[in-house]
């Protein structure tokens, strides 16, 4: 009861991610077979996490997909869309440098 | 009567550790090669060696408790945690204590991992290709029925087992992550430009 | 033709301006703290956006870096110019090295930073020995001024791996969070800037955003630099941002080799057809808005007897050589598609290439630690819409019109 009264205050643009740190991610696919709902793997191994964040009703096996990952790769952050990060977004592109890589 | 379920439960614990340990270090290398097959996916292999490394501890835990509750061995704790304080074949006890603690630091710090961070951990676990090896030591040396033909059984199979998940290891192929640098090589001329100012 | 702003000054020919000259023209650049932090709101109104190929409003990144609170901050100015197609950075960095510094010094002032590194690409020998000999005649300066050499690779000029390069030798790409101008040089929060924001930046302090605003059309104004090449005046110039392409082609002699294509913004940039793209403004909004980009200002034309299918596969094999080799999809992806690329371009590829092409290209794009696939990518999409039916040519006949006589003037100029 509490959580749903807690759920109703809590703005509804928080979710949670499953972010891959790509330069540990050594192509296990062990995430990949504990979460095939949100990651497939392409041609050489390496996950492709499906966008929307993850659902309340997959969270344990996120969770263990998170734990069974040998190189730490893969991590839950929760994301919230406020205005201040969507600015920062157009700037998630490629550096300010001269080459934009 | 109690010291003989002391002496009994001692090398019993012992050797199912001998035993889970030495699947565990199977295991481990083996989720490194990334094997799997079609009954076997590569997440069991990783859960299963985690998994089996606590329930060694726990027969880690009662193989040393119960050795130093036998009076027969008349192991103190101090014997237990340093090496070469015991009276009874100190040498083949310090094997034991120093695997011990190697193979304490690999799980502690593996609780810990997503605190520590992959590094670190990585650097202590590192540790375990020296746990193991002193273990059997340990249980070669100290074991009273290390020349029984069942015992030389068990040990050739662990050993056999280790060895050869070891070399599995080092043919497979390695990760990906070392022929990442291969596959870059290997390139063409970009376009080129004449970079000349001109004047206005 | 307008009125050059940040190239301003002497002509080429005499080389790198030297302070004195500097300071009669222009006066001496504000300076003070205060003074400088003014200049955010006004770098704001003015709307300009960085120059080394994101694009990012100058204005408010140095806001956010300005409201950072009490931490020390680094400015690295970026001159690593990577790109081979650009000449502008290092070209500017030569021959007007104190107007670049004023920017530094006032984008110091204005985030409170305390020093400042100038990362130059190792082979722009001479822009670094100018920056040298203007840092030697300002003499004592209000913040240290550190020149470090950055390696000559494609994404050393990428914000993180300049940081991570002048943190610790290592010219590559590292995982984000957290962004450079949260966790930089030292760990302390960053302003990386493109040498040529910095120079519009340092003329916005004495004029104002509304002179800025006096020049240019389209969504974005102002002016910027661009270095062409394939015309028969190649080189760096400053145009009004939102002249069109083909007044650039007409300008430099490129309409007279009868282009039929141009590469805007490098190899991380996109393609535009000659006979759909002649009227494109040269403005970021726009660009994007076809399926372009500005990019760091690299125009360049591909003559009517070049072949656009071996151009592109050329330089997807040397993107693929250039990443970083720390991400799997980019290493493997940025390999398989270069390879294709160049089965297509010699005529070995089979009936299914270009479908693989394009699933390849749909799954590697922001799936690396950086940018660099998805830029590799973004440029070869758009060759496939550019260059359709040469692509289709070269994938059912292994050959076009085009590339055979690509080939033939590739062989004569090996002979020359």
């Amino acid at each position: 009861m509490a959580t749903l009264i807690e759920a109703r205050r809590r703005p509804a643009e928080t979710r949670t991610d499953l972010v891959v740190d790509r330069i540990a991610c050594d192509g296990y696919g062990m995430c990949a077979e504990l979460l095939p709902e949100l990651i497939d793997l392409d041609d050489w191994g390496y996950p492709i996490v499906r966008e929307g964040g993850v659902p309340e009703s997959l969270m344990d096996h996120a969770r263990r997909a998170v734990a069974v990952c040998p190189v730490l790769a893969l991590r839950l952050a929760r994301v919230s869309s406020a205005p201040v990060l969507r600015g920062q977004a157009g700037w998630h592109g490629p550096a300010s440098g001269s080459v934009r890589p | 009567m109690s010291t003989q379920i002391l002496w009994f439960a001692t090398r019993g614990a012992g050797i199912v550790s001998l035993l889970l340990f030495s699947a565990v270090a199977c295991l481990g290398l083996l989720a490194v090669a990334r094997t799997q097959a079609s009954w076997w996916p590569r997440f069991l292999t990783v859960e299963l060696h985690r998994n089996l490394a606590l329930v060694s501890v726990v027969f880690l835990a009662i193989h040393i408790v119960t050795a130093i509750l036998d009076p027969f061995t008349s192991l103190g704790i101090a014997a237990a945690i340093v090496p070469l304080a015991s009276s009874y074949r100190p040498v083949a006890v310090a094997l034991g204590v120093i695997s011990v603690d190697l193979v304490l630091a690999v799980i502690v710090t593996s609780l810990l991992r997503e605190r520590i961070g992959h590094r670190i951990w990585r650097l202590v676990h590192w540790a375990a290709y020296g746990a193991w090896p002193l273990g059997v030591a340990h249980s070669i040396t100290a074991g009273s029925d290390a020349f029984a033909l069942w015992m030389l059984g068990i040990t050739g199979v662990s050993v056999v087992a280790v060895g050869g998940a070891l070399m599995y290891r080092l043919t497979a192929g390695g990760t990906n992550r070392s022929r990442l640098a291969a596959v870059t090589n290997g390139t063409a001329d970009p376009v080129a430009i004449d970079s000349a100012w001109t004047e206005r | 033709m307008i009125e050059p702003r940040v190239l301003a000054g002497p002509p080429a020919a005499a080389g790198p301006e030297r302070l004195h000259d500097h300071v009669v023209r222009l006066g001496i650049a504000p300076t003070g703290s205060a003074e400088a932090r003014r200049l955010i709101p006004v770098l704001e109104a003015s709307g300009l956006l960085g120059r080394g190929g994101a694009g990012f409003p100058v204005g408010r990144k140095w806001r956010s870096l300005a409201e950072r609170g009490d931490r020390p901050a680094t400015i690295l100015v970026n001159a690593a110019e990577g790109e081979p197609l650009s000449a502008k950075d290092r070209t500017l960095l030569r021959l007007r090295p104190h107007l670049v510094l004023d920017g530094a010094f006032l984008a110091a002032d204005a985030i409170d930073a305390r020093r400042i590194v100038v990362y130059v690409g190792s082979a722009h020998r001479d822009a670094a020995t100018s920056l040298e000999r203007a840092l030697g005649e300002r003499g004592s300066m209000p913040r240290p001024v550190d020149l470090i050499r950055a390696p000559d690779t494609y994404v050393a000029g990428e914000e993180s791996a300049a940081v991570h390069f002048v943190n610790e030798a290592d010219a590559r790409p590292t995982t984000t969070p957290p962004r450079v101008y949260e966790r930089g040089i030292g760990g302390e929060p960053t302003l990386v800037q493109n040498v040529e924001s910095l120079a519009h930046a340092a003329l916005i302090g004495r004029y104002g955003d509304g002179w800025y605003r006096g020049v240019g059309r389209g969504a974005t104004l102002g002016t910027a630099l661009v270095t062409v090449s394939g015309s028969r005046r190649d080189g760096i110039r400053e145009i009004e941002i939102g002249m069109t392409i083909g007044e650039l082609a007409a300008e430099t002699g490129a309409g007279e080799a009868d282009p039929q294509a141009v590469l805007l913004g490098g190899y991380f940039g996109g393609w535009v057809s000659a006979d759909r793209g002649w009227d494109l403004p040269l403005e970021p909004l726009a660009l994007k808005a076809a399926g372009s980009a500005f990019g760091c200002g690299v125009v360049a034309f591909l003559g009517a007897d070049r072949c656009g299918v071996r151009a592109t596969s050329r330089i997807m094999g040397w993107m693929a050589g250039q990443s970083a080799a720390q991400c799997g999809p980019c290493v493997f992806g940025l390999r398989a598609i270069a390879d294709a690329t160049a089965r297509l371009a010699n005529g070995t590829a089979d009936g299914d290439e270009l479908e693989r092409l394009r699933r390849w290209s749909g799954q590697i794009a922001g799936r690396g630690a950086c940018r660099h696939p998805d830029g590799a990518v973004g440029q070869l999409l758009s060759s496939l819409r550019v260059f359709e039916a040469e692509w289709e040519l070269h994938q059912r006949q292994g050959t076009c019109s085009r590339e055979r006589a690509d080939r033939t003037s590739e062989r004569r100029q090996e002979v020359a």
